[in-house]
Order: structure tokens, then sequence, then C-alpha cells
């Protein structure tokens, strides 16, 4: 059965994910989302990756959320601390949810999963590394092209053009 | 290890369960991308839990590159957010009309 750092966990993880969607204001709605997946890291931990979970925290704690902040912080005051959102659709959101955690949740506990447990060690972070560079190379190049052009791109949309005050003009 | 590997399941079906309510329910775009976030690392969590429980290294091998290419997805939504916040000077998306088919 599951213990206290888990069940921990697991408070922490899905109450900042609700309070994520659910805050008024944007800017701490951001710093819940860092709860979400602070906690994910831990789950990491406990699944005995601490490679993976390092990495959740430095992209994902580290650069994600800051970037999400700081784009929070470009958008107009008064639309941070706006909530918008469909108040017809918010019971039905909330049945859909409710209906898709118990039909799910009734799969995984019905399932065979139920009383697998595992006695083996885990797996060694050298294996992945071993997998990196040798079965899934061509991925990790094509991963390395992917990220390098999707920043590309972004900068390129992100970039103001500003005629008036070009240097090249003057 | 005490926990078991539905215990790990549950938590990610839930963490679905709240990210599709965000994205049917809220109009926000930045808000959106929460609810993007909160369902791709339900999917890594499942990705982990089960390379742990088979074991297996191929769960957390697809998990980082599951993490990179969420990294890359963001920057572009941000830019994208950008753009339409500049252009409409709003972040709710039934504004973004001419984006319609």
């Amino acid at each position: 059965m599951a213990d206290v750092a888990f069940l921990a966990l697991t408070v922490i993880t899905i109450g900042s994910a609700i309070a994520a969607l659910e805050m008024r204001s944007l800017i701490y709605g951001s710093i819940a989302l860092m709860g979400t997946l602070g906690g994910i890291a831990g789950f990491f931990l406990l699944l005995d990756a601490p490679f993976v979970a390092l990495f959740q925290l430095a992209v994902y704690v580290g650069s994600i959320a800051v970037l999400i902040l700081f784009t929070v912080m470009l958008v107009k005051r008064e639309l941070i601390f706006k909530k918008i959102e469909d108040k017809r659709r918010k019971f039905a959101g909330i049945g859909l949810m409710l209906v898709l955690m118990v039909a799910l949740g009734a799969v995984f506990v019905d399932s065979g999963i139920k009383t697998m447990t595992t006695d083996e060690p885990s797996v060694n972070f050298r294996d992945i590394g071993a997998d990196f560079v040798t079965y899934y190379w061509p991925a990790l190049i094509l991963m390395g092209l992917i990220l390098a052009g999707s920043v590309t791109g972004a900068l390129v949309l992100a970039r103001r053009v500003d005629e008036e005050n070009d240097q090249r003009i003057n | 290890m005490t926990s078991e590997l539905i215990d790990f399941t549950l938590v990610s079906v839930a963490l679905l369960g709240i990210g599709i309510y965000g994205l049917a329910v809220k109009r926000n775009f930045i808000r959106m991308l929460f609810a993007i976030e909160i369902i791709i690392n339900a999917a890594n969590l499942n990705l982990v839990a089960f390379g742990r429980f088979l074991p297996h290294s191929g769960g957390q091998t697809l998990a980082l590159f599951s993490i990179a290419i969420a990294a890359a997805e963001v920057a572009v939504g941000l830019s994208l957010i950008i753009v339409a916040y500049r252009m409409y000077q709003n972040v709710d998306i039934a504004d973004f009309r001419s984006l319609k088919g």
C-alpha cells in the first residue's frame, strides 16, 4: 500500500494542478503549476529514476515555468486577474472530468496491473545513456534538430517588426 | 519501493482528468497551455512508472525525449500567445476570430 511520502506528493501534485487552473491570478496559477511539476519530479524519485527527476526539475521547473511566468508578465494587468471561462461549459467540464476519471480508473483497477510489484533492481542510468547513443541515436539527432528549429521559429514569430526605429533606415 | 504500479497509474489518470477539464472549460490561452502541460506530465509519469515495474530502460528514455519535445512545444506556444496578444490585445481564444477556418 502507499506510504506517507507518496500520499504527500499526491496531495501536492493534484492540489496544485487544481489551483493552477482555478486561481484567479495567472501569476499565482503559474507558481502553482511549478508545484505540480515539482511533485511529478518527486514521483520520479520515488520510482528510482533520479536522472529523469533532475532533468524534469531543470527543464520544467527551471526553464518552462519561468518562461510562462515572463509571458504572463507581458500581458495587461486586468487580463491577469480576469477569469475567462464558459459558465455553461463549467458543469459539463466537471462531468467530463469525473466520467473520465471513474471510467479509466475502473479499467486500470480491473486490469491485471493491480497486483503488479517488482523486486528487481531499478534501471541504471548508464543503460539510459547507452540507449541514447546506440539504439535511439537517429531520434536523438532528430530531437536536437527539432529543438533548434522550434526555438528559431519561436524567436522569428515573437520578433517585433519596428520599421520606424530600424537602424538600417536611419 | 512500497507503492504499487496501480497507485502511480491512478494519480496519472487524475491529472489527465484535471487537464481535460481545463482544456474544455477555460478560454484563456495561457490557462489552456497549463492544462496541456499537466496532461503531458501525466503521460511522463505513466512512462516512468511502467518502465520501473517491467523493468525496462525504454520508459525513462522515452520520458526524457518527451520532456525535451514538450520544452520545444512550450516555446512555440508562448511565442504564438505573444503574437496573438499583439494582434488582438487579448488572451481570450473566442476573440481570435480570424484563426477560424
